[in-house]
């Protein structure tokens, strides 16, 4: 790494007068001067830097991060699996990228017939029967489902369904997005064996239950093997099952969320379709639903006439809009890409692969590590820190030494349902060698915590930075550059 | 074997032999074979990337590439060829949220960079890492002025505030429960007599408003921070990134909050994203905000490094508490603009907004000329964008601007267009609008 000479920040490299780029010329006369008191009064603090500089700066700090291209990211929950190259060459395609959202149907008919092929292959996979691509995120899927669940009830003048159940295994985005969507969360308790307690449910059902969201494969890891028997009981109330698509790559080509009792569900393109995380985003979370609540889905919606031509409209009983725009276009044509290049064969063992990985990687170290739900997992499981407690060596400890050996941190702390959760998911792009190296690596710490643990403890050494001031940092928030520049003054 | 996938039949043996297992349908033993029964199989072969392409080209054949005079939100400005370079190196493309800070440096250093640009920008104290896009960033706004409240439920927006906007406000505004009410529009601005009835009734928590508004003019805002501050409510403005290069900041007006869309920082239209929601605020609404947030701090060898923080706010720690259940950030897209910050500069910046507004200006005084078209709002200042009211059906210039190639603007109703120009369109496009123009007047 680079950092001691190469860690500045963009505004640290500016020098007056230089320029990264040039603004072409239209040749028109200036245009009236602004009355005063509409106009900037200083320009903004952006850096003034010559194009190379600005390429090497960039470059450099990406040599700072870790991707999936980098090594393997075990990350549970997250499904950190390949993103094909032929993806991102798809989606810059000229045909597509300089199309304005507002453009007449009839003129962008490639591009909707592409949503609507999507849209149908999703329901292919899902046993939905339509999705609406719109939103931009798993969480923002999550919101567009539960309103869609809250207009259905309203629609038929049942106004007083305000309840959620969410297992207490859920994403903490499962929660969330209820209260946002003004619904009240109620949480059921798992069993030992990390699936929703059936009995605890029971009481819980009554006519205020909107739905009950789930994930299958939970958070842990393990099949709601009861799933048709939960379903059944929520909608005997009256409510509605949400199916949270952050588990769903290994189901892929196996079993389907709509014929296990879903009504709602959305899927993570950037998780089980293999587009790029990007640090952060852009993703997408489509929603789909099964037959009879379509009209619910969110406007702008695309359609198709009678001459086979496809429309955008937006129709009464939709929720409203929670887009301006058909979603983060480009992320779609991603996915429709990986579909293509999937093909039967790849979407058949996609899934089972994901599965085998995780499975293999479990039963190899589980001497070692704390395994607190026996038997088969599917894509991921959760390890409850090391199997020997008494080196003080924690699971924060653990992730930070595979830091040491060139792996990502599996997700820490993460499901709530033990103290010291370790979750991994190893994905089905990852070899044998890999998966083999990695479990050496885990050992490896292993008998470190044991013979030297302050060495874990202290763990990372190898990285570019060493451990960070958390606390500092929230304390007495930094938050720019003029906040930085300011707090060196001080 | 499939091209993605490493295992070979070897592998797969070995690994379900350390599983006690003989087939990979024994790790799906646990799944009810109702349900597996039914999950239908293709039989598609995996596509090679030449047929790939191939289907690519033959849907993009179907759209039509349209010189753009259209904005409404979203504007054709030019993206420098770094930006799709940058983007695609792989350690910022395929890496996740910076969770781990000690390999994520580049990711939490440009959002450190990103939220220092942004914060800048519109004027204000601090920004988060970034949001969906402008539409849900306004919605959150509004989410968090009620939350800051603590008591009040009312928010107001203007109807000079981008419908699409509007549309995606009131979605949340209907399921979360909050009263939304609309301040109404006069002449194309927002009615200040209106804002101040309302504000009298006392349970305003936020009074939303554009700048420029939907209509490309730029409102005099003067004394609305002070009338909003009077009645307690907080000042929300949504505005054109870009467009903040050389008109007055919703920092300058004294906004407690600043949301929208950063489409206009040179990101291609891409038909509708992905884009970036911007998120910026006063200091003292810092804990309020939604999404991530970067800070800068040391590590053990006393190095300046950046970190997630103020992490307490956000969904995974405070669940059905939460009041925003936004997890991702616009990771990539925050690393565009960035970019895009960077190589303009304040500079570049102004001369594409300059050069817009001249381009604008010279094209709705030949549209004028034309005689068939008007100025809807003559009297009101704008910068590059501008509705015009024409003379004939407006549907008849769509209809043939298109057989010419041309989007000529965004329809507002049968005779009125919103049209936009950007530094990429030249002169002699604008005049074969024009003569477009013309010939559909004379029809």
């Amino acid at each position: 790494m680079n950092r001691e000479y190469y860690g500045k920040l963009i505004f640290e490299l500016s020098r007056q007068g230089r320029r990264g780029a040039i603004v072409p010329d239209n040749g028109c006369p200036s245009a009236p001067k602004l009355p005063d008191h509409l106009v900037r009064a200083e320009a903004p603090e952006l850096p003034e830097v010559d194009e190379p500089t600005v390429v090497r700066h960039y470059t450099n700090m990406s040599n700072n991060n870790f991707g999936v291209d980098t090594g393997f990211y075990p990350l549970g929950s997250c499904t950190m699996k390949y993103n094909p190259k032929i993806n991102e060459e798809m989606a810059q395609h000229h045909a597509f990228s300089g199309l304005h959202p507002a453009q007449p149907a009839g003129t962008v008919q490639g591009a909707l017939e592409l949503y609507v092929r999507l849209s149908e292959e999703l329901c292919r996979v899902c046993g939905m029967a339509e999705f609406t691509l719109n939103p931009f995120a798993g969480a923002h899927g999550e919101l567009t489902g539960l309103m869609v669940i809250r207009a259905y009830h309203e629609s038929r003048g049942d106004t007083k369904r305000n309840k959620v159940i969410v297992p207490d295994s859920a994403h903490g985005t499962n929660p969330a997005s209820a209260a946002v969507a003004g619904m009240k969360v109620v949480e059921v308790k798992s069993l030992p064996d990390g699936t929703v307690d059936i009995e605890a449910l029971r009481p819980l059902l009554d006519d205020t239950v909107a739905a009950m969201m789930m994930t299958n494969p939970n958070t842990a890891g393990i099949f709601e093997h009861s799933v048709k028997e939960i379903a059944a009981m929520v909608h005997d109330c009256g409510g509605l099952m949400y199916y949270d698509g952050a588990n769903l790559n290994p189901m892929l080509g196996v079993a389907r969320p709509g014929d296990m009792g879903f009504d709602v569900m959305h899927v993570n393109l950037h998780k089980t379709f293999s587009t790029p995380h990007g640090g952060g985003g852009p993703g997408a979370g489509p929603v789909g639903v099964r037959k009879g609540l379509e009209q619910f889905l969110p406007s702008p919606r695309v359609m198709r006439d009678a001459d086979g031509n496809y429309t955008i409209e937006c129709p009464e009983e939709a929720l409203g809009s929670i887009s301006a725009t058909l979603g983060n276009y480009a992320v779609l044509m991603r996915a429709y890409s990986y579909l293509l290049s999937l093909g039967g064969e790849g979407l058949r063992l996609a899934g089972p692969l994901a599965s085998l990985n995780a499975n293999y990687v479990k039963e190899s170290l589980k001497h070692l590590y704390k395994l607190p739900l026996h038997g088969v997992c599917k894509h991921e499981f959760v390890f409850d820190g090391l199997a020997d407690k008494s080196t003080g060596v924690t699971t924060l400890n653990v992730a930070k030494r595979l830091l040491d050996y060139g792996f990502h941190a599996p997700t820490i702390y993460f499901p709530l349902l033990f103290h010291e959760s370790l979750m991994i998911e190893p994905t089905e792009t990852e070899s044998k060698e890999t998966l083999d190296r990695f479990i050496e690596v885990m050992e490896m710490i292993a008998h470190e915590a044991a013979e030297t643990p302050d060495l874990v403890k202290g763990a990372p050494v190898n990285t570019p930075i060493s451990r960070p001031d958390d606390t500092a940092a929230a304390l007495n928030p930094v938050v720019t550059f003029a906040d930085l520049k300011a707090a060196c003054n001080d | 074997m499939h091209r993605y996938l490493p295992h070979t039949p070897d592998d797969i043996e070995q690994m379900l032999s350390r599983c006690g297992m003989k087939s990979l349908d024994e790790l799906y033993a646990d799944v009810p074979e109702e349900f597996r029964s039914k999950c239908p199989h293709s039989d598609a072969r995996p596509a090679s990337d030449p047929e790939i392409r191939r289907v690519f080209d033959e849907l993009g054949a179907r759209n039509r590439r349209l010189t753009c005079f259209a904005g409404g939100g979203y504007y054709d400005h030019f993206t420098p060829a770094v930006i799709p370079s940058l983007l695609q190196r792989s350690e910022f493309l395929t890496a996740y949220t910076p969770y781990q800070p000690e390999i994520s440096q580049g990711t939490l250093q440009y959002i450190f960079e990103y939220q220092s640009m942004m914060a800048s920008l519109t004027g204000m104290e601090v920004s988060n890492a970034s949001m969906y896009d402008g539409t849900t960033a306004t919605a959150e706004a509004m989410l968090m002025a009620v939350a800051a409240s603590r008591k009040r439920n009312r928010v107001l927006i203007s109807q000079t505030v981008n419908p699409a906007v509007r549309r995606v406000v009131a979605t949340y505004a209907h399921y979360h429960g909050v009263q939304l009410d609309e301040i109404p529009e006069e002449n194309g601005v927002t009615s200040r007599a209106a804002l101040d009835r309302m504000l009298a009734d006392g349970d305003v928590a936020g009074v939303i408003v554009a700048t420029p508004n939907y209509y490309g003019i730029l409102e005099d805002y003067t004394g609305w921070a002070d009338a909003c501050h009077a009645a307690k409510a907080l000042l929300i403005m949504n505005c054109v990134a870009a467009d903040l290069a050389a008109i007055r900041t919703p920092g300058e007006w004294g906004a407690d909050i600043a949301v929208g869309d950063a489409q206009s920082l040179g990101m291609p239209l891409h038909y509708g994203g992905p884009y970036l929601g911007f998120l910026c605020a006063s200091k003292a609404l810092i804990r309020k905000m939604p999404g991530r947030i970067v800070g800068a701090t040391t590590d053990a060898d006393g190095r300046r490094v950046f970190v997630l923080t103020l992490q307490a706010r956000e969904q995974h720690i405070r669940r059905d508490k939460a009041t925003s259940n936004i997890c991702s950030n616009q990771g990539l897209m925050a690393l565009h603009t960035v970019i895009y910050l960077s190589l303009l500069g304040s500079v570049g910046l102004r001369e594409a907004a300059d050069q817009g507004a001249a381009g604008a200006h010279y094209l709705a005084s030949q549209l004028e000329a034309t005689g068939a078209v008007r100025l809807t709002y003559p009297e009101q200042p704008f910068l590059n964008e501008f509705a015009v009211t024409c003379s004939f059906p407006v549907d008849r210039l769509m209809t043939l601007a298109i057989e010419n190639e041309i989007f000529c603007g965004i329809r507002l109703d049968d005779h009125r267009l919103l049209i936009a120009v950007t530094e990429q369109r030249t002169r002699q496009e604008m005049d074969r609008l024009v003569e477009l123009v013309k010939t559909a007047a004379a029809e």
